[in-house]
C-alpha cells in the first residue's frame, strides 16, 4: 500500500470578533491508498477544518492555514494556486457532506448537479456526461434514473440526497473521497444502508476513504484506521482493534464506554463524559483533556504530553503512557496491593 | 385552473380599484368646472354637466361608467376637447412605457451587480462602498434628485439635455432618477440574499466539485439569491410606475403621468379614473407574470389550483 496523503504538524485559525479561534492545533495523521480512516472525537474538535484544509477550502480571508503540510501525492496542498486547486477538487478529491437537505442546489436538476464536475474535468461531451451520470446514478443504488436525472432535489428523500451527493463526490473517479458525517442527519436505518453503500464503492474503486464522525459505532462498522481528535489535535490512532482493545488515551476510552454496547441486547446505557472541550480562543498549555481527566496529574497541566508509541500504526499523547508514570498506572491497575 | 382563478380575481380587484377611484375623486371638493364657473354663465354650465353626466345621480353616473369601461371605452377627457382618455393613454403610453422600462432594467441589472459585488466581498473596501452608494438611493427621494441631476449635469456640465423628451440622451437623467432609489434597495436586498446562500452547503458542494469561481458565484450563488428578489419586483414596479408621474412633469415628458397629475388638478374625472384603471391594470398584470416567473424559477412551487 502506498502512501496516498499525509498531513503533517497542521494549523488552522479563525479571525473573529472575540479574537483568534484555533480551531486545528498541529494535527498529523496519513492515509494510505484504498484504505478508510476514520476522524472521531465530539463536535467541535477541528474535524470539519481538517477536511476544509485538506480540500484547501479553508474559508478566507478570516480562515487561514498557520502551519504545516499536506502532501497529496507530489504537491503540497497548503501551497497550491487556487487553480491548481480546482483542478483537484472532484477529480482527484472528493467531498461528502453532512447535511444532504441543504447539501444539493434546490433549483438545479440533479442530473446537472452531477454532469457538471463531470465536464469540468474530463473531456466529454454532453451527452457522454450524462451516461456517465446515469451510470453513477446507478452505482448508488438510484432507480428509474432515467427520470430521476431531470428530478429536483426536493423531489428526493434525504437519504436518497445523500446518494446523489455520494455520485457527485464519485463523479470524476477521485482517488480520496473524504466524508464528513455522511450519516448523521439520517435515520437509523438510512445510515446503515449509506455506510455500505460506501464500503461497496470502495471495494469496487479500491478508493480511499476518511470518514469524519463522533460516532464509534460507525468507526467499527467501516474503518481500518482511527485517528481520535480533540480540542484541534489527534491524541491517539490506530487501527481499529488496537484503538477498540486496547485505548491508551482517557479521552478515547471515555468515547468507547460512551458507546452502546452494540452486542448487549438490552442497549446499555450511555455514559457521556463531563464537562465540555476547553475554549479554542486560548486552549490550555497542557494536556487538553486535563479538566475532564479522572486521572489528571500535575504535569498534565503544565506540559504537552508527548507522541508515545505503541506500535507501527498506534500512539497515543497522554502523561499516562510515559515511563515516569508507568508506576502511576500500574498502581491504578493493581489497586491497593502496592500502596501499603 | 390556477390561471383561470387568478383571471378572475384580478378582474375583481380592478372592480374595487375603479369603484373606490370613483369614490374618492367625488368625495373631492370642487368640479371639473369650478375654474370656469365665475367666467361662464349657470345656464351654459348645465349643459356642460349634463354633456358629462354630471347632473346626473352619483349611482347612475357610476353604472354608466363601468357600462363603458366592460367595452373598454375610458370616455372623453374634460379638458381635452379633440382627444378622448383612450387617446390619452395611447400617446402618453410610448414615453412613459420607455421611461418606466428603461429605469426598472437600470434598477435591475445595477442593483444586481451592486448587491453581488458587495456580497461577494463582504466586509472589505467594496462591500462598504457598495452599500454607501445603496445608503445615499435609498434617502434621496427621486423628486430631490432629479433637479439635482438637471443643475449639475444639464445646465452646468451639459452632460444631458435638460428636459423634454426626444432622443435616447433625454431618457437618461429621468430614467436614472428614477431608478437609483429601487437600485438602492436591490442591490442591498442582492446582498443579503447573496450572504445567506454562501452560508448554504450546496454552494461548498460546488466548490468541491472544483467548479471555476464564476461558475460557482453564477450558477450556484446568483441564481438562488435572485429568488427572493423576483417576488421583489413586483412592488419596486408599482414605486417605478408611481414615480413616473413626478419624474414625467419634472422633465416635462409627454408621458401618461404628466396627464394624470394635470387631471387631478383639473378636477378630469374621467382620465383621473381612465389613468388610474390603466396604471392598476398594467401592475395587476406585472404581478401575475412576476409570479408565473417565480414558479418557472424555483421548482419547488408547483402551479396548483390549490395555491402553495
Ligand atoms: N468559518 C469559521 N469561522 C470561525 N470559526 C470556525 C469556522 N469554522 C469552524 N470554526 C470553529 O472551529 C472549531 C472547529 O470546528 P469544526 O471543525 O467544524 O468542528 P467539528 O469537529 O465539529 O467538525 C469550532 O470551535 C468552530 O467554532
Ligand atoms: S495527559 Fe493527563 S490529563 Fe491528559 S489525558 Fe493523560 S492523564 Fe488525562
Ligand atoms: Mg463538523
Amino acid at each position: 500500500m502506498s502512501r496516498l496523503l499525509e498531513v503533517n504538524d497542521l494549523k488552522v485559525s479563525f479571525r473573529t470578533y472575540g479574537g483568534e479561534i484555533q480551531a486545528v492545533r498541529g494535527v498529523s495523521f496519513y492515509i494510505d491508498e484504498g484504505e478508510t480512516l476514520a476522524i472521531v472525537g465530539e463536535s467541535g474538535c477541528g474535524k470539519s477544518v481538517t477536511a476544509q484544509a485538506v480540500m484547501g477550502m479553508v474559508p478566507v480571508p478570516h480562515g487561514k492555514v498557520k502551519n504545516g503540510q499536506i502532501l497529496f501525492g507530489d504537491r503540497d496542498i497548503t501551497k497550491l494556486s487556487k487553480k491548481k486547486l480546482q483542478q483537484i477538487r472532484g477529480s482527484e478529491i472528493g467531498m461528502i457532506f453532512q447535511d444532504p437537505m441543504t447539501s444539493l442546489n434546490p433549483t438545479m436538476k440533479i442530473g446537472t448537479q452531477i454532469r457538471e464536475g463531470i465536464l469540468k474535468h474530463q473531456k466529454l461531451s454532453k451527452n457522454e456526461a450524462k451516461e456517465k451520470a446515469l451510470e453513477l446514478l446507478r452505482l448508488v443504488g438510484i432507480s428509474d434514473v432515467e427520470k430521476r436525472y431531470s428530478q429536483y432535489p426536493h423531489e428526493f428523500s434525504g437519504g436518497m440526497r445523500q446518494r446523489v451527493v455520494i455520485a457527485i463526490a464519485l463523479a470524476c473517479d477521485p482517488k480520496l473521497i473524504i466524508a464528513d458525517e455522511p450519516t448523521t442527519a439520517l435515520d437509523v436505518t438510512i445510515q446503515a444502508q449509506i455506510l455500505d453503500l460506501l464500503k461497496d464503492i470502495q471495494k469496487k474503486r479500491n478508493s480511499s476513504i476518511i470518514l469524519i464522525t463522533h460516532d464509534l459505532g460507525v468507526v467499527a462498522e467501516v474503518a481500518d484506521r482511527v485517528a481520535v481528535m480533540y480540542a484541534g489535535v489527534v491524541v491517539e490512532s490506530g487501527t481499529v482493534d488496537e484503538i477498540f482493545e486496547n485505548p491508551k488515551h482517557p479521552y478515547t476510552l471515555g468515547l468507547l464506554k460512551s458507546v452502546p454496547n452494540l452486542d448487549s441486547p438490552d442497549k446499555e446505557r450511555l455514559i457521556p463524559i463531563d464537562g465540555s472541550p476547553p475554549d479554542l480562543f486560548a486552549p490550555p498549555t497542557g494536556c487538553p483533556f486535563a479538566a475532564r481527566c479522572p486521572f489528571a496529574m500535575e504535569v498534565c497541566v503544565m506540559h504537552m504530553p508527548d507522541k508515545e508509541t505503541f506500535s507501527d500504526h498506534h500512539y497515543a499523547k497522554c502523561w499516562l503512557n510515559d515511563n515516569r508514570a508507568i508506576k502511576v498506572e500500574e498502581m491504578i491497575t493493581a489497586g491497593s496491593e502496592q500502596l501499603v | 385552473m390556477y390561471i383561470v382563478k387568478r383571471l378572475f380575481t384580478m378582474i375583481v380587484t380592478l372592480w374595487i380599484i375603479a369603484t373606490l377611484t370613483f369614490m374618492m375623486m367625488h368625495f373631492i371638493p370642487g368640479d371639473p368646472f369650478a375654474s370656469d364657473a365665475k367666467m361662464l354663465p349657470e345656464e351654459i354650465l348645465e349643459n356642460m354637466r349634463a354633456k358629462y353626466n354630471l347632473d346626473k345621480p352619483l349611482a347612475e353616473q357610476y353604472f354608466l361608467y363601468l357600462k363603458d369601461l366592460a367595452q373598454l371605452d375610458l370616455g372623453p377627457s374634460i379638458q381635452s376637447k379633440t382627444r378622448d382618455v383612450n387617446t390619452l393613454i395611447a400617446e402618453g403610453f410610448g414615453p412613459s412605457a420607455l421611461l418606466g422600462i428603461q429605469s426598472l432594467l437600470m434598477a435591475i441589472i445595477l442593483g444586481i451587480g451592486l448587491g453581488v459585488v458587495a456580497a461577494l466581498n463582504h466586509n472589505r473596501v467594496l462591500d462598504y462602498l457598495s452599500m454607501f452608494i445603496a445608503i445615499i438611493g435609498i434617502s434621496i427621494p427621486s423628486f430631490i434628485l432629479a433637479p439635482l441631476l438637471i443643475k449639475y449635469f444639464g445646465v452646468e456640465w451639459g452632460i444631458f439635455p435638460v428636459a423634454s423628451w426626444g432622443t435616447w440622451q433625454h431618457t437618461i437623467m429621468p430614467s436614472f432618477a428614477l431608478a437609483l432609489g429601487p437600485l438602492a434597495i436591490i442591490a442591498r436586498f442582492v446582498r443579503t440574499s447573496m450572504l445567506e446562500v454562501y452560508n448554504q452547503n450546496y454552494i461548498k458542494t460546488a466548490e468541491a466539485k472544483g467548479l471555476s469561481t464564476f461558475s460557482v458565484v453564477v450558477n450556484h450563488g446568483i441564481r438562488n439569491a435572485l429568488i427572493p428578489v423576483i417576488s421583489f419586483i413586483g412592488p419596486l414596479f408599482a414605486a417605478v410606475i408611481t414615480g413616473t408621474f413626478v419624474i414625467e412633469k419634472i422633465f416635462a415628458i409627454p408621458g401618461i403621468g404628466k396627464y394624470f397629475v394635470d387631471s387631478i388638478f383639473n378636477r378630469d374625472y374621467p382620465v383621473i379614473l381612465g389613468t388610474t384603471i390603466f396604471y392598476s391594470t398594467i401592475l395587476i398584470i406585472t404581478l401575475f407574470i412576476i409570479d408565473l416567473a417565480y414558479r418557472f424559477v424555483d421548482p419547488r412551487i408547483k402551479i396548483t389550483s390549490r395555491g402553495e
